[in-house]
């Protein structure tokens, strides 16, 4: 059977980004649910779909789990009213929360999520696009996000919005570069003299046969996990929205489907931060350190592969739970401090780091 | 005086914040595994404590009586003036022909009441009480003055052993001087 491979490449877009959706909306879900149990309720608990809730026992408990709290979550988006307040800029008011969602789902493209070894012994990534610079587009395109919370908060003509967005620029700036820095460390280990140099977030990820980059490269990852939680506008950083003191920062003015996507928007970034952490730090599919599939005799073939994207989407959930639980442990960053940890701390560490790791890696390559 | 609290500073450790965050996180982890204290409010019902004022009512005495005997006090003494009283007279033939008075109507008017507990104060019959229930609702104003049937209905039987007028009967039966 010959499909035309860019229909295929379509088909797989699609199943792509409806599988970060889902991710998405059931993020929201788990963050509710998490939330709830962290603060000793019960959560969402009552939705419940007519003919599968009506199933007995199971019914119930999947009723109770809140299962099918998403639909209604999203529908909800739908239905409302969407107001367009009149001091606003329409247009960018109107293009914002697609620039926040769009870099988002971009993003995606360029992450692996798992592998597949032919009989041949040939490893094919799972991507969407296996481009070599993968890290580098990662980097460049996750950053235009902050332009979606930029212009919401400035075409939105009013001071809380505004000063949403300003914080949201600042943050993003000041933790770009100790995120950027951060991750030099692995790029010189993986394009080291001698290797076939890569920026592919696939090859980094079949680096870590051996140790994980978050065992030997702890301040690297805990520098890039910070920054990944500034990034992605979460708490502790959640300097743009941060409602106790902005209302709810820059989308105060959103309602309705403008809202929704701006929210996917945010759990699709924390998707994808997940995925990346994992790839770069957790070492993607490769179940523990030092075992890789292949030596656990899953190498080859489709079981193979549903276990690689098995192994890599459990890490991931780990950092989405990851990134719940801190949300709902840890009180907002005062704005000032938020600067003074991004510009005093992590930057300079993250150079320090850099050194440290430059002057240990030529040690590695070339003496021993 | 004031009373001046030291602050400890902050020792390394604390400093590195990032030891104080596990510490924050082990806490909220083992949260996760707690019951929560949440109470499913339709299905579970608060534990009503003793003495509570809910809606007020009417009650019987064990006999199966009316207690009132519409003196109208608590008519009198209602601040918000939710209660309407018509007294009637007990028909001769009545098993309890010898009890003074009865209500023909009583109402009591619940968006008005204010739960306030007077009339149960004040009634010599202890015939009407404030009971458990707390949440009313209805879709007319009507729907929420509760009519003498409405009264007995919610309020029920009353398990106290006075029989007041039952003693009242003897008493004039057998000319005893109680």
């Amino acid at each position: 059977m010959d499909v035309n491979p860019v229909i295929l490449k379509f088909v797989y877009a699609a199943t792509v980004v409806s599988v970060i959706m889902g991710l998405c909306s059931y993020a929201v879900l788990a963050e509710r649910k998490i939330s709830s149990w962290i603060q000793g309720r019960v959560g969402p608990n009552r939705t419940s779909l007519p003919l599968i809730g009506g199933i007995p026992l199971i019914g119930k408990f999947l009723t109770r789990l809140g299962i099918y709290q998403p639909v209604p979550d999203g529908l909800k988006f739908l239905f409302k009213e969407d107001v367009v307040p009149a001091h606003v800029n329409k247009f960018y008011f109107i293009m914002a929360p697609v620039i926040a969602l769009v870099p988002a789902l971009t993003t995606v493209v360029v992450v692996p999520f798992g592998r597949f070894v032919t009989e041949a012994g040939e490893v094919i990534p799972l991507v969407l696009a296996n481009v070599n610079v993968g890290l580098l587009f990662l980097f460049a395109i996750s950053s235009l996000g902050v332009y979606g919370v930029v212009l919401a908060g400035w075409s939105s003509n009013s001071k809380y919005p505004f000063l949403g967005g300003i914080r949201a620029s600042a943050q993003m700036i000041s933790y770009e570069l100790a995120m950027g820095v951060s991750v030099l460390p692995i790029l010189i280990w993986v394009n080291a003299p001698g290797r076939e140099g890569t920026l592919n977030l696939f090859d980094i990820a079949q680096a870590q046969s051996g140790f994980w980059f978050a065992m030997w490269m702890p301040v690297s990852a805990i520098i890039f996990l910070v920054c990944l939680f500034a990034e992605t506008n979460r708490l502790p950083f959640d300097m743009a929205e941060s409602e106790t003191e902005l209302v709810s920062g820059f989308h105060t003015e959103y309602s309705s489907f403008k809202f929704g996507l701006f929210f996917v928007g945010e759990y699709a970034h924390m998707v994808v931060g997940s995925c990346v952490f994992t790839l770069l730090f957790l070492g993607g599919w490769n179940p523990m350190p030092f075992v890789t599939l292949e030596a656990l005799g899953f190498g080859e073939g489709i079981l193979g592969a549903i276990l690689s994207v098995g192994i890599f989407s459990g890490k991931m959930c780990g950092m989405m739970f990851f990134f719940m639980w801190i949300r709902w442990t840890l009180p907002r960053f005062r704005y000032d401090q938020v600067m003074k940890l991004g510009w005093k701390i992590l930057l300079p560490l993250s150079i320090a780091n850099l050194v440290v790791y430059t002057i240990f890696i030529f040690y590695l390559d070339t003496k021993l | 005086m004031p009373i001046v609290i030291k602050r400890r500073p902050l020792n390394f450790l604390e400093k590195l914040y990032l030891p104080e965050i596990a510490r924050g996180l082990s806490t909220t982890f083992k949260k996760i595994w707690e019951k929560p204290v949440t109470l499913e409010y339709p299905e579970q019902r608060p534990t009503i404590p003793e003495g509570y004022r809910g809606v007020p009512t009417l009650v019987k005495d064990p006999e199966g009586r009316e207690k009132c005997v519409s003196c109208q006090l608590c008519e009198f003494v209602c601040p918000p003036k939710a209660i309407r009283i018509k007294p009637g007279e007990i028909p001769e033939n009545s098993e309890y022909a010898h009890v003074e008075k009865g209500p023909q109507e009583f109402e009591i008017d619940m968006l008005r009441c204010i739960y306030c507990g007077m009339c149960q104060e004040v009634c010599p019959e202890e015939a009407i009480w404030l009971q458990n229930q707390f949440s009313l609702s209805g879709y007319s104003r009507e729907e929420l003055v509760n009519n003498k049937e409405d009264l007995y209905e919610l309020g029920g039987t009353l398990p106290d052993e006075h029989f007041k007028w039952r003693k009242k009967k003897e008493a004039a039966e057998h000319g005893s001087g109680h």
